[in-house]
């Protein structure tokens, strides 16, 4: 695939000069310092890998970089030129080029007319000519050495191809540094493959490329140097040859964010019968062959990698993506999971990554949020009764401890723990047998994360089965009695906690080094 | 999707290859159902109509001369819905554009006519486009409102009674003459629908609504001004709606309040039929002509054929929802 490397042209500026200098950056937003005393430096012809951990300033200083944010004090030198970034085109006029995560394309158009939005060839009368913009694009893709059609929908295409497309939308405008954000999060292995080589051709040609991953065989594989940063400060910059994986692991995780999520003993469940059995189970491209059996009284974690199929495991095993092989056993019985009904039916709950968008009726009030999964409960004859409504949707705010001035009160309007703690209410209102929480601390303050964290730990006294997936590994090192570590769609190892020793081992397992 | 199609590795050989053709086949007959449906519709009528006087010359002139101010408007509309905005305002815009071109006309002249029905679309698109974008008020919302207050105008200021129109030039150049043989109304339709295509297609301003339409973020993160974009096409589209209402003026001879009333969803399900994507990011103004002319032909068929009112407007009701459902992306 793409085998052919385009002539990439003669051009070899000197590699010494600095693409990118970012020196003593702060920021700040509502007096919290995100960002102190940074320095960040990019070489032409660079791959530049930026690393760290949930809140190390990252994303706030690429976004800087771009214009999206202002520093508040500090010094940004583009190619020996102090350079003012107070809006996205700014950056990009200084060459400043972004492959974004959520794409920025308009899936309604074809690839060229993205590619020169804004910017269109145009001939006689000032008409767009799109005959020239496609012959300009597949110009850019040829100098990309890969193959894009250029007159192809947007939307009609797999997300490799999108990214494609983004990156040579920066190039056509003329990116001399291209950010790239978890780029192969999105991707399957073969076409992480092509994205590697054209970084490498892209490198050749004199581009340099900030690289934020997670994912050290990435790291190690495709950048020269790395940068570390660590709640909000620069920690290292370092060669790659000379430091190792466990090194920049210690580096990420640090010592700052223990004691708050602690690990809790608990009285180890009983092994009796797995309540809930899954056997070669098959879904889509990112889940592929796994197997884990799940005990009553048990908290079982995964971790993984984004892309590694974590989420993916918890839609299928709820019913929302069509499973492709293997089957699932609750209490020793074959059940049907071909949509969320008969999940629910089966005794499996799903608490979504994203409680706004796919947990909660956002408008509507407390209690219809927790109400609606429940309403047989609450019927007499064909109609809702009232009274039983309210004494169900009160005793569960008490149980659940959701804060709320009055149950009639519209949810959008709750904080985001305590909106949390009424999707939680909401399914435990239906009585499953297991419950599967997707990312449930995202977006919460630490406090309601603890208190979110005991809820678990509870709900398991109580006989439930809970599978927590999160990225964040001290959460699952919090509350596990046994964390899966998921790669690549299948299981890669299963580990007990008590013979997780700390999370960089965590960390070393997920990564597999 | 062509998913299946498309998930190979980019630059794979022949995936490119699989990646057109599928395309190809899912695009191929839907985007041009509109035009297979004019075109049956056509020959099922004059099969079955042909002695009815179907085919004849001047009835055939009659169609167009019938739609075209409601193809004038939803010229318009289509740029407003493309960029993922509605309009509901358009038929008491076109009203109350008729009136106030009939009493400054009387008074002051035919200029004074013409700038006041211009006006009239100037105004309203301004503050509906100003509601929309600057306070982001959903433009279902300010139109919905706005249809209301405008239709209101119209019937205020007129104590209900026509405003007739006895200036000949201006009812031969907005609607009631020919050039030749063929009607004023249709060569104002053929402008209408030219510069719109042309504009929609092959414009900067026309990719930019599209795009704004398509993916507002995305357009946004390129660098298109989205809110200047909708302020844009609101405007446009009311400007558009008030040149209709002088061609209903022109042709009926007065100006009404009642003129226009009910347009917005004559020419919300022309531009749908004709290919613009309700939820905003694909549009056609030939499309949209189409889409005009195929309720036209359903409309003076249905009458031909003897059939009632309230017959027709069933038959009209299923036709639309079966051609959009066949028009439909997956």
């Amino acid at each position: 695939m793409a085998a052919t490397v385009h002539d990439t042209g003669s051009h070899r500026p000197d590699a010494q000069t600095l693409a990118v200098d970012m020196r003593g950056i702060d920021k700040a937003f509502d007096g919290v310092t995100v960002l102190q005393d940074v320095h960040f430096e990019v070489r032409r012809g660079e791959v530049h890998a930026l690393a760290g951990g949930n809140g190390a300033g990252k994303s706030t200083l690429m976004k800087i970089l771009q214009g999206v944010y202002s520093k508040d004090s500090g010094e940004i030198v583009l190619e020996g030129r102090p350079a003012q970034l107070s809006s996205i085109q700014d950056a990009k006029a200084a060459g400043i080029g972004m492959v974004f995560q959520e794409f920025s394309l308009v899936p309604t158009l074809t690839v060229a007319q993205n590619i020169y939005l804004t910017v269109e060839p145009r001939g006689r009368g000032r008409l767009i000519r799109d005959k020239e913009a496609s012959r300009q694009a597949a110009e850019v893709f040829r100098t990309m050495g890969v193959d894009v059609d250029p007159d192809a929908v947007v939307g009609d295409l797999s997300t490799a191809y999108w990214q494609l497309t983004e990156i040579a939308k920066a190039l056509a405008q003329d990116a001399r540094v291209l950010i790239m954000d978890e780029p192969t999060a999105s991707l399957a292995k073969h076409e992480t493959e092509v994205l590697f080589e054209l970084v490498a051709r892209l490198k050749a040609r004199g581009i340099s490329i900030i690289y934020i991953s997670h994912r050290m065989d990435e790291i190690y594989r495709i950048a020269d140097r790395i940068t570390i940063l660590r709640d909000g400060r620069w920690l290292l910059t370092e060669p790659l040859t000379d430091v190792t994986p466990a090194q920049i692991v210690e580096g990420i995780v640090g010592r700052s964010v223990e004691g708050q999520l602690a690990y809790r003993e608990r009285v180890a469940p009983a092994r009796t019968e797995p309540v809930l059995e899954v056997r070669g189970l098959r879904a889509g491209s990112r889940v592929d062959d796994v197997s884990f059996s799940l005990y009553p009284g048990e908290i079982l974690g995964l971790a993984g990698l984004m892309g590694s199929g974590r989420s993916e495991l918890a839609r299928a095993l709820f019913g929302i993506d069509r499973l492709d092989g293997g089957e699932v056993l609750m209490r020793g019985r074959k059940v049907d999971l071909s949509d969320p009904g008969r999940a629910i039916k089966a005794g499996i709950a799903l608490i979504p990554e994203d409680r706004r968008a796919q947990g909660l009726v956002l408008e509507h009030s407390v209690r219809d949020n927790l109400l609606l999964p429940l309403l047989q409960r609450v019927r007499r004859g064909p109609l809702i009764s009232d009274r039983s409504g309210r004494a169900l949707a009160a005793s569960l705010i008490d149980r659940f401890d959701v804060k709320v001035a009055h149950p009639g009160r519209a949810v959008r309007l709750l904080s985001g723990g305590n909106q949390q703690k009424v999707v939680l209410a909401k399914w435990l209102g239906t009585d499953p047998d297991v419950l599967i929480m997707d990312e449930p601390t995202a977006g919460v303050d630490i406090g309601t994360k603890s208190e979110i964290l005991g809820m678990i730990r509870a709900l398991a006294e109580a006989g439930k089965a809970v599978i927590v997936i999160s990225s964040e590994y001290p959460e699952l090192l919090a509350v596990s009695d046994r964390i899966l570590v998921l790669r690549n769609g299948t299981v890669a190892q299963e580990l007990n906690r008590r013979d997780i020793p700390d999370e960089e081992s965590l960390q070393l397992a997920v990564q597999g080094v | 999707m062509t998913q299946s199609a498309t998930t190979g590795a980019p630059g794979a050989p022949g995936q490119n290859a699989v990646a057109r053709r599928g395309r190809l086949a899912t695009l191929d007959w839907r985007r041009y159902i509109i035009y297979i449906g004019v075109v049956v519709v056509f020959l099922f009528f004059a099969v079955l109509l042909g002695d009815q006087g179907f085919l004849s010359k001047n009835n055939l002139l009659n169609i167009f001369r019938q739609t075209a101010t409601i193809t004038v408007i939803a010229v318009g509309m289509t740029y407003v819905i493309a960029c993922a905005e509605i309009d509901l305002s358009v038929g008491s815009v076109a009203g109350l554009s008729s009136v106030c071109t009939a009493m400054a006309l009387s008074r002051y002249g035919i200029a004074a006519g013409i700038l006041a029905g211009l006006a009239v679309g100037l105004v309203i698109g301004s503050i509906n486009g100003g509601l929309v974008s600057m306070l982001g008020i959903p433009s279902f919302l300010v139109t919905l409102g706005m249809l209301g207050i405008a239709a209101g105008i119209a019937q205020w200021i007129t104590n209900s009674a026509p405003q007739p129109i006895l200036n000949d030039t201006f009812n031969s150049i907005f609607g009631s003459g020919n050039i030749g043989p063929v009607p004023i109304l249709i060569i104002w339709m053929g402008i209408f629908v030219a510069i719109g295509a042309v504009i929609l297609a092959k414009t900067r301003f026309g990719r930019q609504v599209l795009a704004t339409g398509g993916n507002r973020t995305a357009a946004d993160f390129t660098g298109v001004n989205t809110k200047r974009i909708k302020f844009q096409v609101l405007l446009l589209c009311s400007v558009v709606a008030s040149v209709a209402g002088m061609l209903y003026a022109g042709r009926l001879q007065s100006g009404r309040f009642q003129w226009g009333a009910g347009d917005e969803l004559s020419a919300i399900a022309a531009v749908i039929l004709g290919g613009t994507s309700l939820f905003g990011g694909a549009g056609s103004v030939v499309g949209t002509l189409m889409g005009a002319l195929l309720i036209g032909l359903i409309n003076n068929g249905l009458i031909l054929a003897g059939l009632d009112t309230s017959q027709q407007q069933i038959i009209r009701g299923l036709i639309i929802i079966l051609a959009v459902a066949m028009a439909r992306r997956k």
